[in-house]
C-alpha cells in the first residue's frame, strides 16, 4: 500500500527528535516494510571570517516550494520501490545543533532506500526554494548557499 | 498587465518589501528585470533566478503570469 497523499512539509522551528522517534514507531504496523533510510540536516556552526553561525532563520517561497516537494515526492515514487515518504522541514529559527530536515523513506528492502533517500535530499538542495539567513553570534548575518 | 512581484531573501533586503504590484506594459521577463534595475540599484550585483507562477523561467521568456518571484540561492536542508 503506497502512502502517495501530499502532507504538509513545513513546521515551525526545530524538528525534536520525539518527533522523528513517533515517526519511526508509527511504522511498527506496516509490516510490509523491510528497511528504513533516515537523513537529518543539522545547523551546522559555521566559522566564516572569525565569526560563528549560531542559528540559521529558514524562509520559503511557499508555493512553489510545496509544489516542488510534492513533485519530488511523485518522482522518488516512480524511480523506487517506496512504500512510503516523509519530508519535513523547518521554516523560522532553528539553532546550531538542531534538526533543519527530516527525510524517512521505507521499502521492502535496503538497497531502494539508500538510493531513494540521496536523490531525495539532493533533489530538495537543488531545486527547493528555500532560503537561509545565518545568523551569528554577534546578531550580523549572511545569507546561506547550497553548494 | 498587472503583475505581483515577490522578493525572498537577500533580494527583499534590497527592495525592503516582500512584494510589490505594479502595470507591466513590456513583453519579456528580460525587460521587466531592466524596470526592477533601476528601480533597485544593488539588484544588479546579486544572484537570483526568476519564477513565473511558481516555475522557473529565463530572461528571454515571454511575461504571461500574473506572480513574478526573485528568488535568491536556494538554502534548503
Amino acid at each position: 500500500m503506497n502512502n502517495k497523499k501530499p502532507k504538509s512539509v513545513f513546521k515551525e522551528g526545530a524538528i525534536n527528535s520525539e518527533f522523528i522517534g513517533n515517526s519511526i514507531y508509527k511504522h511498527q504496523t506496516k509490516t510490509s516494510i523491510g528497511a528504513h533510510n533516515i537523513f537529518l540536516g543539522q545547523v551546522r556552526a559555521d566559522v566564516i571570517d572569525g565569526k560563528t553561525v549560531s542559528a540559521i532563520e529558514y524562509t520559503a517561497y511557499e508555493d512553489m516550494a510545496n509544489s516542488k516537494f510534492y513533485e519530488i515526492r511523485e518522482s522518488a515514487f516512480e524511480k523506487f520501490d517506496l512504500t512510503c515518504m516523509h519530508i519535513y522541514h523547518s521554516l523560522g529559527k532553528v539553532s546550531t545543533g538542531e534538526i533543519c530536515l527530516f527525510v524517512f523513506v521505507s521499502s521492502p528492502r535496503r538497497k531502494v532506500v539508500f538510493e531513494a533517500l540521496e536523490y531525495i535530499v539532493e533533489a530538495i538542495k537543488a531545486d527547493v526554494p528555500v532560503f537561509g539567513k545565518e545568523i551569528f553570534e554577534d546578531e550580523t548575518h549572511q545569507w546561506k548557499q547550497n553548494t | 498587465m498587472f503583475i505581483t512581484i515577490k522578493y525572498f531573501g537577500q533580494i527583499a533586503e534590497i527592495t525592503k518589501q516582500n512584494e510589490e504590484s505594479m502595470e507591466f506594459s513590456g513583453r519579456l521577463v528580460s525587460e521587466l528585470l531592466d524596470i526592477l534595475y533601476s528601480k533597485y540599484d544593488a539588484l544588479k550585483s546579486k544572484d537570483f533566478q526568476v519564477a513565473q507562477n511558481q516555475e522557473l523561467v529565463f530572461d528571454n521568456t515571454e511575461i504571461t503570469g500574473s506572480e513574478i518571484a526573485l528568488l535568491p540561492p536556494f538554502a534548503g536542508g
